[in-house]
Order: C-alpha cells, then structure tokens, then sequence
C-alpha cells in the first residue's frame, strides 16, 4: 500500500516539469510581453530605459537559460514576483487560492449530492416519468453554458427576489463576527457553486443512471433478491457502491475542468479567487503570475487525481489485490 | 415424547403430502412481437427430502421456471400467467413481493449457475452470508458472524476465520460456490433450487459440489430441485427426473425408470447424446439433430416434431397432451400413446 501510494505521488514530478516547459513555451511564442503594458502604461518611451528594463527581469537571456532558471527557482519554491501587486507570485496566489478551493469543493460537493441522488432515482424509477425529467433536466443542465446559467440565476435569485448577493464573496464593510462571516461566505457562494455543479451534477447524473442500470444486470444483484433483501436493500447495498466506481474515474478527470469552469464562473459573479487573478493577468500580461498559476493549479489537479485513485482503490477490493 | 412406530422425519417417495406442489404455472414474455408462453401450463411437486431434476436443453424453459417458483422473473418481458406455486399450504403466485421477500431465502432458497458472477465483488463472503442471516433471524453482530463461520465450516471451507474477510475474486471457483450455498441453506430453506449448480465448475469439483448438497439434504431434510443439462449430474443425484422441451413438461417418472426405458423421443435423444464408460471407443457420438425451435417459431402440432424420428402425421397436426402409461409417469408423446395402445 504505501509503495503504491510513493509511487501514484512519484508519478507528479515529471507531470508538472511537463506542464511548466509546455506553458513556459506557450508565453514566450504569444506575442507582446509585461514590459510593453508596463512601460506603455508608464508613457516610458526611451529605448535605453526599456533595455535597461529588459536586462533587468532577465529577457536578455536565451529562452532556454531562462526556463532552466524559472524550473529552478520554482523547485525551491520561487515562483518570481509580480509588478503588478509588488508582491511574490506565491503571495498573490495564496490569497487567491482559497476562494477557489472553496468555489471548487462546493461546486464538486453539490454536483456528487445531486448527480448521484438524480442518477439513483432515475434507474431505480427507469422509463417512468422520474427518469424521463430527471433525463430531461440533465440533458438542458449538461447543455447550458455555466456563464449563461450563472447570469440567470442571479437575474432570478439575486436581482429580481433579492435572496442572495449578487457577486463577491464577503458583504463589504459589515462585521458579522466569526460565524456570522462563514454564513455570509455561504450566501455568497451559492449561486456561483450552484452555476458550476450542475453542469457536473448533469454528467453524474447520466453516468450514475448509465452505470447502475448496468449493474442491475449483474447475476449477484439476482441472488441478492434471492437472499429475500427488499428492493432498497439490494440498491444500496448491493448495486450503489458498484455503480459508484465510474462515477469516481469521471470525478478525478474532472478536476482540472472544475478549476478550467471556475474561471469562467468566478468572474461572472467577481469571486475573489484564482480565476479572477488569472484573467487579470492575462489582460496584463503579467506572465509571472499566469505561469505560477498554471504551475499550482497543475499541481492540485495531479494531488488531487491521486486521491481519487486512493478512493478507487479503497471502493474496489479487486483493484487493491493487484 | 419419542414415537418409535413412526417415522415422523420425511421420506422420499413416502405418502407424506408435497411440500412443494406447482400446478399449471405459464410464464409469458411479453415482447414486442408479441405474447410468447416460455413455461406452458407446468406442474410439478416436490416432498421433504426429495430430489427432482428438471433437464433439457438450453432455452427450454428450465432456469425461467425456477425464478419463477422464486417470484424472481425479470418483468419486463417476463411475467407469471397462470398457475399456483404452493409451498405447504401457502400460494407464493398469491403473494404481495413484501410477503415473497420473507419467503426468499428463509423458506425457499436458490443456487445460481456462476458462482463467480452471482456474489457480489465489493462485499467480502462473510458479510454476504451474514446478510441473509440478519434479513431473516437478526442477531448481535458477534453471533450472526459466528453462525457464519459455522455454515463456512458446514460447506467445508477450509480455514474459515480466515476466508470469512475474503473478497469472492480472492478464491476459485468451487469455493465461492461453496459460499453461495452456505448462504443458501443459512436459514434452513425448506426448498432449495440449485439452477446449474456445478456447470461453470471443474469436473472434480462438480463431484465434490454435487456430495456437499446431498450431504446437506440428507441432514436437513430439505427438497431439492436441480435444474441441469447433464444426465450425468441427474443419474448421481435425483429421486425423480422431469424431462423439458420447448416449455412443456414432455416426460416424468423415478430416476431409475426413465433412465431404464426412456419414452419419449426427446429423453431418448439425450440420453443417446450423453457418452458413456461402454461406447466403443472412437464411435461417433449421436446427438439429436436440429435444435431446440425459438419461442416466436414453434412448430404446429408438437414442438418436437420437426427433430423426431417417430414422428407421423397426428404429431404435426395437433398438440400431444401428458399421459400416465403408468403411476408416477408421466409422457407426451403420440407415438408412445400409438404404441401402448
């Protein structure tokens, strides 16, 4: 067990090294660079002045020396600093990153809760008229577009009932003391959690249908009735936690496309996290950041997909014999 | 007080009343061609401590009939028509599916073919026996696990403190299927239904499998239905055999008869079709030509004619009904009718 496990975290290193030569290349072939913004945005026109700049963040070098330079400082942990916010990179993004952990595990929370409960009752309700609007409502969240989702349930929830904030994360310039801020964090979080996890909650839905009606079929389910179990019974214990197992392997290959949807939805309702920031610096090619990011968020979808694994292999004893 | 005149423990073949006794039952798939009747106006009986073996070939209606003695049958397409399923004095066709749950597994239990595929993967096997003890007569967990391991012990398997956290991947074959019959007699069915119990088995196995179970019925004194294809399986095991083809009962009687002088054609065929120690060796193994007709496709007149060597006229005009050519027999067949007359 615990070689296996050294060996699924091995396994990261070069997948990272990976992502950061592929991105590093991506910036340096996108055209235009941090020092036309900054100096365009400082009128600086002198040529010697720019030069100077150049020399200074290190452009003057082959592309490779700096690469070689970038994977170094990023293995003791120095992800460069970024003249936007003057601030280190890492700084910047750790008072992002929280936002988007709590953005992302909603998200993934109420997708799971829904999917799979949606998922159950139309196998179990097969071709009734369950199934069919449970069929129906996956298909139309599967297909709507996170943003336009988003924007729609602010116009409903937000504007026109006035239930929940319209964008941000805390009320501004309100005390709400320490419980009071985890419930204000909660308001604030619904809608955008909601836009996000049901297009996944749809895709679960699909797949835990899919896959239970397909272990409906298996002989042990028959000899569970022949045990004389009650139809519960033999759902929840017997084909659940076997259904269960492709709905998993979805959720591990969908981490990196919550935080790719995050993006998209935590600027329609400015949520302070990762995605904002990433946009921003995109705008501003601030470069340091937007490699930093995609560094770290590589790094959590890999954390994260070998955790995944690790529930696979607790959830299917024939996987841990191998 | 002890009775010495009489014995109150069931015999085979005694006068005791059946235990089990199925009149009539039709199981109809409802298709989208149409009605098709996969087991047409079947009866059977079964007493304590009796063995019946119901053969024929693949798709004849032997393993439908079975679940639907269990209240098993997958609907859609598959529904009971007609018929009672009498267990003592209570008609299980009668039953609401609550009634039938607590049937199941207590009072009438069923073996399946594979024991690989009929145990559940994400379950170890002692928690799959313990779950049918706590579904019928709950107990503290120490003492349902307890239990189990005696029914571990019961089936022979070796070591089973150990086995008992085992996953079914984890052992062969005949071991799993040993489980799946610890489940089986876990609650002292009064019926159980072995469906090929020992055909996804190695043939040392099967023998073992086969010893097990009678040694269990000899114990318990439980009715045993085995469904098979094998003749060989029958010969070993069986008190009477009832002969299927295309649905319909064609031929009953005692083992010893039918395997002595087969009447109907069919029976016949199959046992032509099984090899025995004193073939001539390299001789060409007879089988019975054609195969079994599809549901949809049945002949008019009797089902088998078409494959017949006796055949004549009457057999592909009209339906032969069962006939009794003498007590505990039972045959559908004109030529047979046409030569005891």
């Amino acid at each position: 067990m615990r070689r296996i496990l050294l060996r699924r975290f091995a396994q990261i290193i070069p997948l990272i090294l990976g992502v950061i030569v592929l991105n590093f290349a991506l910036i340096q072939m996108s055209p235009g660079s941090f020092l036309d913004v900054m100096t365009a945005e400082q009128q600086v026109s002198d040529p010697a002045m720019i030069e100077r700049m150049r020399v200074l963040y290190g452009m003057d070098k082959p592309v490779v020396v700096q690469l070689l330079k970038y994977i170094w400082s990023v293995m003791t942990l120095d992800f460069g600093y970024s003249y936007r916010q003057n601030e280190t990179v890492l700084a910047v993004i750790g008072q992002a990153l929280p936002a988007t952990v709590i953005l992302m595990l909603a998200s993934i929370a109420i997708a799971l809760l829904i999917g799979v409960l949606a998922g159950v009752i139309a196998a179990v309700k097969v071709n009734t008229i369950w199934d069919n609007l449970i069929s129906v409502g996956a298909v139309f969240f599967f297909a709507a577009p996170t943003f336009w989702l988003g924007i729609m349930l602010m116009i409903v929830f937000s504007v026109r009932l006035g239930w929940l904030p319209v964008g941000g994360m805390r009320d501004i310039g309100v005390d709400h003391g320490v419980f009071g801020d985890a419930l204000d964090v909660m308001r604030h979080l619904a809608l955008p959690a909601l836009s996000l996890g049901l297009f996944y909650a749809a895709m679960y839905t699909r797949v835990m249908r899919a896959s239970m009606l397909e272990v409906f079929r298996h002989d042990f389910v028959r000899t569970a009735r022949a045990k004389g179990l009650s139809g519960a019974q033999v759902v929840l214990r017997h084909v659940f936690r076997n259904a269960l197992l492709p709905v998993v392997t979805l959720l591990g290959l969908q981490l990196g496309t919550v935080l790719g949807g995050s993006v998209v939805i935590e600027t329609v309702f400015s949520w302070p996290g990762i995605g904002s920031l990433m946009l921003d610096s995109v705008m501003s090619r601030n470069y340091p950041v937007v490699l930093g990011v995609l560094v770290l968020s590589s790094l959590i979808v890999a954390v994260a997909n070998a955790l995944v694994d690790i529930a696979y292999f607790r959830l299917d004893p024939r996987i841990r014999a191998r | 007080m002890l009775a010495l005149t009489e014995d109150k423990r069931p015999q085979p073949g005694r006068d005791a009343g059946p235990l089990l006794s199925v009149d009539e039952i039709e199981v109809t798939l409802f298709t989208r061609a149409g009605k098709l009747t996969a087991v047409d106006r079947l009866s059977l009986e079964v007493k304590s401590g009796e063995t019946l073996a119901i053969v024929g070939e693949s798709g004849c209606g032997k393993s439908i009939s079975a679940l639907a003695l269990m209240g098993l049958l997958p609907w859609p397409p598959a529904k009971l028509t007609h018929g009672k399923v009498v267990l003592e004095d209570r008609d299980l066709a009668r039953l609401s599916e609550r009634e039938m749950q607590d049937v199941r597994g207590k009072d009438l239990a069923m073996i399946f073919q594979d024991p690989m595929s009929s145990l559940n993967p994400v379950l170890t096997v002692g928690e799959q026996i313990v779950e049918v003890i706590a579904r019928h007569d709950p107990a503290s967990r120490k003492a349902m696990r307890e239990r189990a391991l005696e029914l571990m012990r019961k089936v022979k398997i070796p070591d089973a403190e150990r086995r008992f956290g085992d996953y079914p991947h984890q052992l062969s074959g005949g071991m799993n299927q040993r489980i799946v019959i610890a489940m089986a007699i876990a609650c002292q069915p009064k019926l159980l239904i072995a469906d090929e119990p020992t055909t996804a088995l190695d043939v040392t196995i099967q023998a073992q499998i086969l010893e097990l179970m009678k040694d269990l019925q000899a114990e318990t004194g439980m009715g045993l239905i085995i469904i098979t294809h094998d003749l060989g399986v029958v010969a070993e095991t069986a008190d009477r055999v009832l002969v299927m083809y295309a649905g319909r009962k064609v031929e009953e009687g005692t083992v010893d008869t039918v395997f002595d002088e087969p009447l109907h054609p069919y029976t016949r065929g199959l046992m032509g079709a099984t090899p025995s120690a004193t073939d001539q060796p390299h001789g060409r193994l007879s089988e019975i030509p054609g195969s079994v007709p599809a549901l949809a496709a049945l002949p008019v007149g009797c089902a088998f004619n078409n494959r017949c060597p006796s055949a004549f006229e009457r057999c592909f005009a009209e339906r032969p009904v069962l006939t009794r050519p003498a007590a505990g027999r039972q045959v559908a067949c004109f030529a047979v009718q046409q030569e005891g007359a």
